[in-house]
């Protein structure tokens, strides 16, 4: 599965530059709102979900080497983290839905941990 | 040329994906005379007809700008000689070119932007703009394919400039020859600060990246120091420094700070034990997995603390009646980790003693 069949599916609005997405198949998905758990549970190449959209976000995704990050809730991120983010390389995705939700439908799609 | 002998294909996807984007910041990036072709076939507006539709047979082109005295007039195309051909037939190849060129000029500066003519094109639907230089002369011609073109000169000397410095780096312990070499890296982390939380770990990751360090081993430094960074910034009073040194066959770093001290080492290494506040537990920290993390990812580990000791200060004040007080903590305070990596003979950081990794393209 892509990143972009997963951002048409759940609906995700790109907040940080355009890049191939279908060029990108995440591996797995993690979900926490814990930095530190991220850090031991998210795997390279896997999604995140969270609803933290503070600017550290970005390290953490960065330093994984994540392939992207679902921010739920719609909670928006500062511009200044968006600017981050560009510059990391790392790709932000909004969706007001909750994270439980987002797991339930990538679950849906054949995403397992990772 | 040497290369890694795992991920190598990984990484290039992963630039691969970074492109895209580069590409667009190239072109705001790239002028429009980086690109252009400067040796452009033109003609007069005396030019015949017949002159112009052999020039273009021969040099296989379809357009040419006509050029009066340096002064850009008009451009000369295709069509217009099939629009001659059509008026009048054979005679008109008799005519001169300035009873068919178009003079509505579309031109880009030198200067510009190559996403500037990008615009004109999708703009104009032409094929080939005009280029003018600031005396408004003729200076070239640019198509999409001189764009094209440009982009992925510019995109493969991107590439080529971090694999010279990754390159560059990687041959570091084998071309200085010691009898211990060492590279050392030095940050200070300031406390509270969460805008840079995580930038000395991810420059560390790329240092060990370019010096020929496995992946893997790469990832889990990172990990490691930005733990101990961000708690450098969350529960160290004046933050910390972090000091890394590389040998070809390990990285010890070293994080240190001058309190408050951790009060018992062994609970603090509990996983979930957190002394965070509730306002840094809403960023998401506090959750007690830090030093857990740290541990997961090292070869060895040393936590070393001393916590704040008391100490009061006491000096009179008028007559000996009153007493000003001052309860600083005693100085050596602190705490100090010590963080071990060993590299495999296979991952060492000098060439030489690998296995393997020097195989050719
Ligand atoms: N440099 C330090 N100075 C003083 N206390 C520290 C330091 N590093 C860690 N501690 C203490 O150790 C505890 C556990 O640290 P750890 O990194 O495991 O968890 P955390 O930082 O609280 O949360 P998390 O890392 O999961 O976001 C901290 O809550 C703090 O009390
Ligand atoms: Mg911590």
């Amino acid at each position: 599965m892509t990143l972009q069949e997963i951002i048409d599916r759940l609906n995700l609005t790109v907040l940080t530059e355009k890049k191939d997405f279908t060029a990108i198949t995440p591996s797995g998905v993690y979900a926490s709102d814990l930095l530190s758990c991220v850090m031991a549970g998210a795997h390279r190449r896997g999604l995140w979900i969270t609803l933290q959209s503070h600017v550290n976000i970005v390290a953490v995704a960065a330093l994984l080497d994540l392939s992207a990050v679902i921010i739920t809730e719609g909670s928006t991120p500062e511009p200044d983290v968006i600017q981050k983010a560009n510059r990391e390389e790392v790709t932000l995705l909004l969706t007001p839905a909750p994270t439980y939700t987002v797991a339930g439908k990538l679950w849906e799609l054949g995403l397992r941990e990772g | 040329m040497a290369q890694l002998p795992l991920s190598e294909q990984d990484m290039l996807v992963d630039r691969g994906a970074g492109f895209i984007t580069r590409a667009e910041e190239l072109a705001y990036e790239l002028k429009v005379e980086q690109v252009m072709t400067r040796d452009v076939k033109t003609v007069t507006p005396r030019t015949l007809i017949i002159d112009v539709l052999n020039l273009f047979r021969e040099a296989r082109i379809s357009g040419a700008p006509v050029v009066d005295q340096d002064r850009l007039v008009g451009v000369i195309s295709i069509e217009d000689l099939i629009r001659a051909l059509r008026d009048s037939g054979r005679s008109e190849l008799r005519a001169s070119v300035s009873d068919y060129m178009t003079t509505r000029l579309v031109t880009v500066n030198v200067y510009d932007s190559i996403i500037e003519a990008l615009k004109l094109f999708a703009k104009t639907k032409l094929g080939r703009l005009l280029v003018v230089d600031r005396a408004g002369r003729l200076a070239g011609i640019i198509t999409k394919g001189d764009i094209t073109r440009g982009l992925l000169n510019a995109l493969q000397r991107d590439i080529e400039t971090e694999e010279l410095k990754r390159y560059r780096a990687s041959h570091l312990f084998e071309d200085i020859i010691s009898d211990r070499t060492s590279l050392i890296l030095r940050y200070h982390i300031a406390p509270r600060d969460f805008i840079n939380g995580g930038a000395a770990s991810s420059n560390i990751k790329r240092a060990l990246l370019r010096l020929g360090a496995n992946p893997q081993l790469a990832r889990r430094c990172g990990v490691a120091v930005y733990e101990a960074e961000m708690n450098l910034i969350i529960h160290a009073t004046n933050g910390g420094d972090i000091e890394v040194e590389i040998e070809p066959h390990q990285i010890v770093i070293h994080v240190t700070d001058d309190g408050p001290g951790i009060e018992d080492i062994e609970q603090a290494m509990q996983p979930g034990f957190s002394t965070a506040p509730p306002e840094i537990r809403e960023l998401g920290f506090g959750a007690g997995m830090g030093l857990q993390n740290i541990k997961r990812s090292v070869d060895e580990l040393n936590i070393e603390s001393t916590p704040a000791r008391p100490r009061l200060i006491m000096k009179p004040k008028r007559g000996r009646e009153e007493w000003e007080l001052s309860r600083e903590p005693a100085p050596g305070q602190g705490t100090r980790l010590t963080m071990k990596f060993f590299l495999q003979a296979d991952q060492s950081l000098e060439r030489h003693s690998s296995t393997g990794r020097e195989s050719a393209e």
